[in-house]
């Protein structure tokens, strides 16, 4: 009913599939043939739009206007990403969103491990109102917490050091913690299912040594859940970089707006034809890109974890 | 932070502006020391370093294209005559206004740009702006009155200083129209009829787009005081005539009557999108604003002409234009007052203005002083057209209020665009219910 | 599946042994830390807000001045947005389709792709790849590129199929009949990827005695498929449920950074926000519709809830 126990099955599968006798390779039954074919021709399907936009980042706009966008192309070259790069500023916003995501990371698998640990460790009346406050919040759609959230952000004042327009509004912090409040559910519920299948044999081996709570979480429990942390790290990244409605209306300026919704705005300013706007768009999506690239098993290990529930 | 991107950007020719910025930076502390504005000394001594300036004015701007570094000209210049800092702020020019309310309520820099008409009286009847009477003390005798007339609020107090207006009007490009053999059209029937011998060109007569929403209210005006004239046009933009009325209804079906001339596809089109198409000489006219030269490249735009919108109704003739005046205010409480006053102050001088439209130079500035001498020939065309014009209307979406602006007329008008015109009473009721809704008349 | 429930169960037989435990001071302040930052954050940051906007959807207040320019004024914002308001029920009928288009096109065409993946088969994991990529990239992107394709003037559809540069256009962003369908075409890529994604981990973690026992017994593929496999992955089947309609009313970013949800692309998210953010300023109106959007979401939510807990009752 838990994550691990799917990995372990799922691990099992591969191990009873990999030891039956491999027939396939032998005879390409035509069945399979169509299905290699199904699936390269619906690759190619899933990938057009990326790769138009490709194409058409690749072309420079004078070759466009010339001859259209679908045409063979009589220049091709990486100038319309330098120009979407340095002419946008871009580096700027990427660098808004790692000191966006980070923290926010960083916080969000504390909090949702410490809940999920006194969760699943401790059966209190509270634990299933708890998730269940949690997981609703995750599951609201963000519209209908705006206009009060931004009327607070505007109220609540921060030092300086803390936030260069002095209030939560328009700050890393308050982007921070919006992120944090959303997406705490979704990872409480993975890691409380995460850690009921921990024995609790460790547990109690440590408290009878005399181990006190946050000993057993951090020393104990913390390392047993590598996995599952690894897995909700790599996902959260990916959906705090990509968000857009809370950077949009909270942290408009672009001194601290993160580059997903700061493309909202360079949409008109600096990527003034599709050739711009495709390479602009194809740069942002890069670091997601090359975090799902090497994190892939990560990914949908924690996408997974989330939804196998039970 | 730092602030590395938009923000930072250097105004073109920074190597040539070096001895203009002297010449200018002086005729600049001149009319500064006319305010008695000057930094005591500071100003004689001409560069300062940033390391030395105690005081700093933070501007928020949504300026685009050419307007960024003719801001940065003009910012430079008073850094340089007043050892103020000036910080700006570069937001993107469409969201800057959609999120204007939120902006202003938030914590907004001090000085931001905004323009005249009813759009900054109501901002600032909310209290979301700081009156500067004591600016136009100075500022007076150097504006025509129509433009104080634009600056101030409803209560009788000013909250804008004017640098730049523009006109519109139909532009279209010469070499084309001389190859074709076009001519200007004065009335609507000669209108219609340059449109058909257009069309039968292969052209696209008419360039129209919508997919920024405001476009369509330049046609909507003008059309508008074509028909009914100016009074009407104001008092229906202030919610005080019936949108469900016969003289509305006509405006909306003599409109219907361009819509075969149109760019196909308008409601995916940006303005830009339209300004490509007549600089490709893919469209023979384009209504829009004088800003409209900004988009192309300056070659193509020295080949560009305008006329004005032809006479519908004898009665009006061409006495009416929409020329927006866009401008500076001061939000409610800035941070650094005196220093936002200067800045604004100097903003609406001659020196300051001709900097700014000498990189920007799709618009006309707004004082009296400004050098003329330097306009192109379009720009010079298009003061006159201004000057000779009788009623300035500030277009509709600075007249009227802004939520009716954006919340009911950009969504109606899209509709009418994509029903082809074909249900105007279904319109017009509709407007008129959510206006009655929003005025509470 | 089965085999899960059976390994939980022993953990729950384990833990089913109540012991009294006696939890030091520094425990229980560790504790209440550990359990009350997080709430504290969350319920000021989500629920007073979720509480605050269905309190001032019975407002009248344009968001200038205090608190105290507040008007009550009952149910006058939702009579309006019903009545006189005319982008209300084009958004509402919009998120319809929003659903229906995940639902009946999106969800089976992932739930199709992941059977077809899990065949074992060489380059699965290629495949697997490219079929993520979607899911990897913001929703705001995938609006770019969608601007990209459906642009008249300068995107694939436009060009391949007329002539823009001499004026001649396909303007399907611009054409309200058309625009939503157009973006649904991306939506449902995305989404399909996202189901595919999540189904084709419930199906490897199927217990393969299940099918190999179907098959002794002679049942087809699509016999084994609808007869066997589906019904025992039936808390899959509930999350995609459940995310199906999740992903349908939050659908914003596309639409928004197209065209600010205009002319066909009107969605109650995108009018909640042009309500409250935009120069309008109706946060009476904005409220309502919020309201509107937290009643229909409470559906999906209360069923995923009640699923989660239902099959694994907590001590």
């Amino acid at each position: 009913m838990t994550s691990a126990a799917v990995d372990t099955e799922a691990v099992a599968v591969e191990t009873r599939a990999a030891s039956r006798p491999r027939r396939r390779k032998r005879r390409a039954k035509p069945s399979r043939v169509a299905l290699h074919a199904f699936l390269i021709l619906t690759v190619l399907v899933w990938a057009s739009p990326i790769l138009w936009a490709i194409f058409t980042a690749m072309r420079p706009y004078s070759d466009t206007s010339e001859h259209g966008y679908v045409s063979w192309p009589r220049a091709f070259n990486f100038t319309n990403f330098t120009n979407a790069y340095s002419q946008s500023g871009m580096l700027h916003y990427f660098w808004n969103s790692i000191i966006v995501a980070v923290p926010a990371i960083f916080v969000i698998l504390l909090f949702s491990s410490a809940l999920a640990f006194v969760v699943s460790r401790y059966s209190y009346w509270f634990n299933v109102p708890l998730l269940i406050f949690f997981m609703a919040a995750n599951l609201l759609p963000q519209q209908v917490v705006l206009q009060p959230l931004y009327r607070l952000y505007l109220w609540v004042p921060l030092p300086t050091w803390l936030s260069a327009s002095g209030y939560l509004y328009d700050s890393y912090v308050g982007l921070i913690a919006i992120n944090v409040a959303f997406q705490t559910g979704f990872c409480t519920f993975v890691l409380a299912n995460y850690m009921k299948t921990i024995p609790r044999s460790l547990s109690e081996a440590a408290r009878v040594d005399g181990a006190g709570v946050l000993r057993q979480y951090f020393s104990i429990m913390l390392p047993l859940c590598k996995p599952a942390l690894a897995a909700l790290a790599t996902l959260e990244f990916t959906f705090i970089y990509n968000d857009f409605l809370w950077a949009l209306i909270l942290a408009p300026s672009s001194d601290v707006q993160p580059i997903t919704a700061a493309l909202n705005n360079l949409q008109g300013q600096f990527f003034t034809d599709n050739n711009l706007l495709a390479a602009g768009a194809l740069l942002t999506a890069v670091p997601t890109l090359v975090v799902f690239v090497l994190l892939q098993k990560q990914f949908v290990r924690g996408l997974t974890l989330g939804a196998n529930k039970g | 932070m730092s602030e590395a991107g938009p923000t930072s950007a250097e105004p073109h020719g920074t190597g040539r502006a070096m001895t203009r910025g002297k010449l200018l930076a002086t005729g600049a502390t001149g009319a500064l020391a006319a305010y008695g504005l000057t930094a005591s000394g500071a100003a004689a001594r001409g560069m300062l370093s940033r390391a030395v300036l105690a005081d700093t004015v933070t501007l928020a701007s949504y300026e685009e294209n050419a307007g960024i570094p003719a801001l940065a000209a003009d910012t430079k210049l008073f850094t340089k005559a007043t050892g103020i800092d000036v910080k700006t702020h570069t937001f993107a020019h469409g969201p800057f206004q959609e999120q204007i309310n939120s902006y202003l309520q938030g914590h907004p820099d001090d000085v931001f740009t905004w323009f005249a008409g009813y759009r900054m009286q109501f901002f600032a009847a909310k209290g979301l702006a700081t009156p500067i009477d004591d600016v136009w003390k100075i500022l007076t005798p150097q504006m025509p009155p129509a433009f104080k007339a634009a600056s101030t609020g409803l209560d009788g107090h000013q909250y804008f200083v004017p640098n730049k207006n523009y006109p519109w009007a139909v532009y279209y490009r010469k070499s084309l129209w001389k190859e074709k053999g076009y001519t200007a059209p004065r009335t609507w029937a000669q209108f219609v009829a340059l449109a058909k011998k257009m069309q039968n060109d292969g052209l696209t007569p008419i360039a129209f787009t919508d997919k920024d929403g405001w476009p369509p209210m330049g046609w909507f005006d003008i059309i508008n005081m074509r028909i009914n004239g100016y009074d009407y046009h104001v008092r229906l933009m202030a919610g005080k005539q019936s949108w469900d009325s016969p003289q509305v209804k006509a405006v909306f079906n003599k409109w219907r009557e361009l819509f075969p001339y149109y760019s196909e596809g308008t409601l995916g089109l940006t303005w830009q999108d339209g300004a490509a198409q007549l600089e490709n000489k893919q469209a023979g006219m384009f209504l829009l604003g004088g800003f409209l030269t900004g988009a192309m490249k300056p070659a193509n735009a020295k080949d560009v002409d305008f006329f004005p919108f032809p006479v519908v109704n004898p009665r009006w003739g061409q006495d009416s234009i929409d020329a927006p005046i866009d401008g500076y205010m001061i939000s409610k409480s800035p941070k650094n007052l005196a220093g936002a006053k200067k800045l604004v102050g100097f903003l609406g001088t001659a020196p300051a203005i001709d900097a700014y439209l000498k990189i920007n130079s799709g618009n006309l500035g707004s004082n009296r002083r400004t050098n003329t001498a330097k306009y192109s020939p379009l720009q010079k065309k298009e003061a006159k057209l201004i000057a000779a014009t009788k009623h300035i209307a500030q277009y509709m979406d600075r007249d009227t209020r802004p939520d009716f602006a954006s919340t009911v007329m950009i969504p109606s008008l899209q509709s009418f665009i994509s029903d082809q015109g074909s249900n105007i009473p279904k319109l017009v009721q509709s407007i008129e219910k959510q206006k009655k809704a929003i005025f509470g008349t | 599946m089965a085999g899960d429930i059976a390994t939980s169960a022993r953990v729950d037989g384990a833990r089913r042994r109540k012991r009294a435990v006696r939890l030091s001071t520094g425990d229980r302040i560790a504790m209440t830390v550990m359990v009350g930052v997080p709430v504290l954050l969350t319920g000021a940051l989500i629920w007073f807000p979720t509480i605050s906007s269905i309190g001032l959807s019975f407002t009248n207040w344009d968001g200038i001045g205090g608190l105290h320019t507040i008007q009550w004024t009952g149910t006058t914002n939702y009579r309006q947005i019903a009545t006189i308001y005319p982008p209300f029920w084009p958004a509402f009928r919009h998120n319809l389709f929003w659903l229906g288009a995940l639902a009946f096109v999106g969800t089976p065409l992932g739930m199709f792709l992941a059977y077809q993946l899990d065949k074992q088969i060489r380059g699965s994991r290629f495949y697997q790849s490219i079929f993520y990529i979607p899911v990897v990239i913001a929703p705001a992107i995938i609006g770019l590129i969608s601007e990209l394709i459906l642009s008249p003037q300068q995107g694939l559809i436009s060009s391949l199929f007329a002539d823009p540069r001499h004026g001649h256009v396909i303007d399907w962003l611009g054409d309200p009949s058309r625009s939503l369908w157009a973006v649904l075409v991306l939506a449902c890529w995305r989404h399909a990827s996202y189901v595919m994604i999540i189904y084709l981990a419930g199906l490897k973690a199927l217990d393969p005695t299940l099918r190999e026992a179907a098959a002794i017994d002679g049942a087809s593929g699509t016999r084994t498929y609808f007869r066997v496999v589906l019904p025992a992955l039936k808390p899959i089947n509930i999350v995609l449920v459940v995310i199906t309609v999740i992903e349908a009313l939050r659908a914003f970013d596309i639409v928004y950074i197209i065209n600010r949800g205009r002319n066909g692309l009107e969605l109650l998210s995108v009018l909640i926000t042009g309500n409250i953010i935009g120069e309008a300023s109706r946060i009476g109106y904005g409220s309502a519709i919020a309201v509107v959007l937290l009643t229909i979401s409470l559906v999906p939510i209360v069923i995923f809830v009640w699923n989660s807990f239902q099959e694994v009752p907590e001590s």
